[in-house]
């Protein structure tokens, strides 16, 4: 087990330099300095205003180790990625990593009790509808879920701003506030949407997961010895179907602190969304770079946080 | 004294291509207590639907039509689900075809049975697993203790069908259904599951509806057999009399295509033809479309039963002729 956790960070590591090599090409050779610069500085920029931009950012140097093997910007980029050593945003001068810092408890606020919330409301609804499989409120349910999945996630922002923000005048209809006494009236809207709009689709899923373990032999064993629907459902169905979910949902985990960018844009909430949203629209692509290069840290823990939580719920299982 | 189990007209059907298709239709069975009832036919002539329907556990969309199943005197159709449940596992017990994958996998074998003993028994846990421990030495599990602990991956076929026979037992149910519990496995090890099935029955004196489609089976552990042709009883006797002296034309095609049945290196003989699909069954006799000895009447209606000995009945217009009927 320990060797297997071991090798799979191994590869982990491997995985985040070919990340950081992709991004590499893609900010500094794809977009080059002087695209950095000229969007810095506005399609008129003299000449020389681009030099000394670039100098001062720190965009002069040459590319390639082969142009300059002690003095290169790949290796510079490599070196202050992996310290997280991530410099200056290339448009106000802040430190990224101050920015990523203040960004994440905002996100953090709504992301978790989307989380726990949507989990626990989707699960139960999902076994809900998988005990009256084959009847009419397994046909209302699903058709339910699918009307949920197709509706997209702006009509159910910009409706829940309009009908419980401007009309009942429950909960603001954007702005928020880190202070718990009145956090909780600014994260109430934007939680409420982010667990409805994607209560459709888990729903299903779970369903369907649901409604395939009841069809196996071990569940007409559980029956045969007499246990009653509902504990083959909790017990053997839902027990039996933890891998599946685990994979659904594990992979999430790391996204939580990446925040959403929709609601946090539409609700202005100042998260990790946010300062994405804004530095693609402020050409920032210093703070864009840290900001794909963290995310992929996560995506990559992610999925070795899945990996290993298989082997805690199912014994066959083994990780070597 | 009444009958262990006994089904009366039992008919189950499921839908097919728009209309209801009798899988099992007015099969009647009667077992005593202490007796073994073989119950053959070949794939897909409704054995596992009988057992099911004994149970009350026939899968949607099938459903039981009509018919009665009978516990010890106790009609079962009328009772309340919550009713049924404490007769299942309880009083009447099931073990199945698959060991591989008749048991939860991500759950022990030992919390599995002990959840059968908890079910029915207000005992504590511990109690339960101590029986549990007993029931394993006695399905003859070596290392009985800390085999309660492994889950189902980690045993042999064997054994997992020796866990599925303790489960079954368990509760001393007094009738035992067994549906094909040895195909799934090895030829060694099914020889060491029938003698067990056969101590078993032995010491605790139940009654056990056998299903199987093996006359091998059939020859070491039954008492009476029953020989199911589509959805109906074809023929019913005696273990001695069906093996040696049958006379449905099903039985006797049965047996003189089992190997041992001829000479060495004579041909054996076949049943011409294949189970009609549920949709095209015959009108009359549903083996008809495949019977040597076919005439008018087969075509038009159903054979009643025909009792030729006191225990030996047979379902067939040809036969009826013979006996100058």
């Amino acid at each position: 087990m320990l060797a297997y956790i071991l090798r799979r960070l191994g590869y982990g590591v491997g995985v985040v330099f070919g990340v950081l090599f992709v991004l590499f090409v893609l900010f500094f050779q794809i977009a080059t300095p002087d695209d950095i610069a000229r969007r810095a500085l506005g399609e008129k920029a003299r000449a020389q205003d681009i030099e000394d931009w670039k100098a001062n950012n720190g965009y002069d140097r040459p590319l390639w180790p082969w142009q300059d093997f002690r003095d290169n910007q790949l290796f510079t980029h490599y070196h202050s990625m992996l310290r997280f050593d991530f410099g200056r945003s290339d448009v106000d001068g802040t430190p990224i990593a101050r920015r990523l810092r203040e960004g994440v408890a905002p996100s953090l606020t709504i992301t978790v009790p989307i989380f726990v919330l949507s989990l626990l409301l989707t699960v139960l609804l999902g076994l809900f509808v998988a005990f009256f499989r084959e009847t009419y409120i397994d046909i209302a349910g699903v058709f339910l879920c699918v009307l949920g999945m197709s509706v997209s996630i702006l009509l159910y922002i910009i409706g829940g701003q309009f009908l419980i923000g401007k009309l009942l005048h429950w909960f603001p209809i954007s702005g928020f506030d880190l202070d718990p006494s009145v956090m909780l009236r600014f994260i109430a809207l934007p939680v409420m949407i982010g667990v409805l709009s994607a209560a459709g689709g888990d729903v299903r899923f779970y369903r369907t997961v649901f409604v395939e373990e009841t069809g196996r032999d071990y569940v007409r064993t559980a029956r045969a010895k007499g246990a009653g629907e509902l504990r083959v459902m909790l017990r053997h169905v839902l027990r039996n179907s933890l891998i599946p979910i685990l994979t659904r949902v594990v992979v999430t985990i790391p996204f939580l602190f990446v925040g959403s960018l929709l609601l946090e844009n539409f609700f202005g909430i100042p998260g990790l969304g946010s300062l994405t949203v804004d530095s693609i629209q402020q050409n920032d692509f210093r703070t864009l770079r840290v900001i794909v290069f963290v995310f992929s840290l996560m995506f990559i823990g992610g999925q070795i946080a899945t990996d290993i939580s298989y082997a805690a719920v199912d014994s066959r299982v083994r990780l070597e | 004294m009444s009958a262990a189990l006994e089904i009366e007209e039992l008919s189950i059907s499921f839908p097919v291509a728009g209309q209801r298709v009798r899988v099992v239709d007015e099969v009647t069975l009667q077992i005593q207590p202490g007796e073994v009832l073989a119950l053959v036919g070949e794939s897909g002539s409704g054995k596992s639907m009988i057992a099911l329907g004994c149970l009350r556990l026939v899968p949607k969309p099938g459903r039981v039509d009509a018919g009665r199943v009978l516990l010890h005197g106790r009609d079962l159709m009328p009772l309340s689900v919550p009713e049924m449940r404490k007769l299942r596992g309880a009083s009447l017990a099931m073990i199945f075809q698959e060991p591989m994958t008749s048991l939860s996998p991500v759950v022990t074998v030992g919390e599995q049975v002990a959840e059968a003993i908890l079910l029915h028994e207000k005992v504590t846990r511990k109690a339960a697993h101590a029986r549990c421990v007993e029931l394993f030495e006695r399905v003859g599990i070596p290392d009985a203790g800390a085999r309660t602990h492994a889950y189902p991956h980690q045993l042999s076929g064997g054994l997992k069908q020796r866990v599925m026979i303790a489960m079954a037992l368990s509760t001393r149910p007094r009738v035992l259904i067994a549906d094909e519990p040895t195909t799934a496995l090895d030829v060694t090890i099914q020889a060491q599951i029938l003698e067990l099935l056969r101590e078993l029955q032995r010491e605790t004196d139940s009654a056990i509806l056998l299903i199987t489609h093996d006359f091998g089976i059939v020859n070491e552990l039954a008492d009476r057999v029953a020989v199911l042709y589509a959805g109906r009883l074809v023929e019913e006797a005696p273990r001695e009399t069906l093996l040696h002296r049958p006379r449905h034309p099903y039985t006797q095609g049965l047996l003189r295509s089992m190997p041992g049945s001829v000479v060495k290196g004579e041909r054996l003989e076949e049943i011409a033809g294949t189970l009609p699909p549920l949709t095209e069954l015959p009108a009359g006799c549903r083996f008809a479309t495949r019977c040597a000895r076919v005439f008018e009447p087969c075509h038009e209606s159903t054979p009643a039963s025909l009792q030729l000995a006191p225990e030996h009945s047979a379902f067939c217009f040809a036969v009826a002729e013979e006996e100058g009927g």
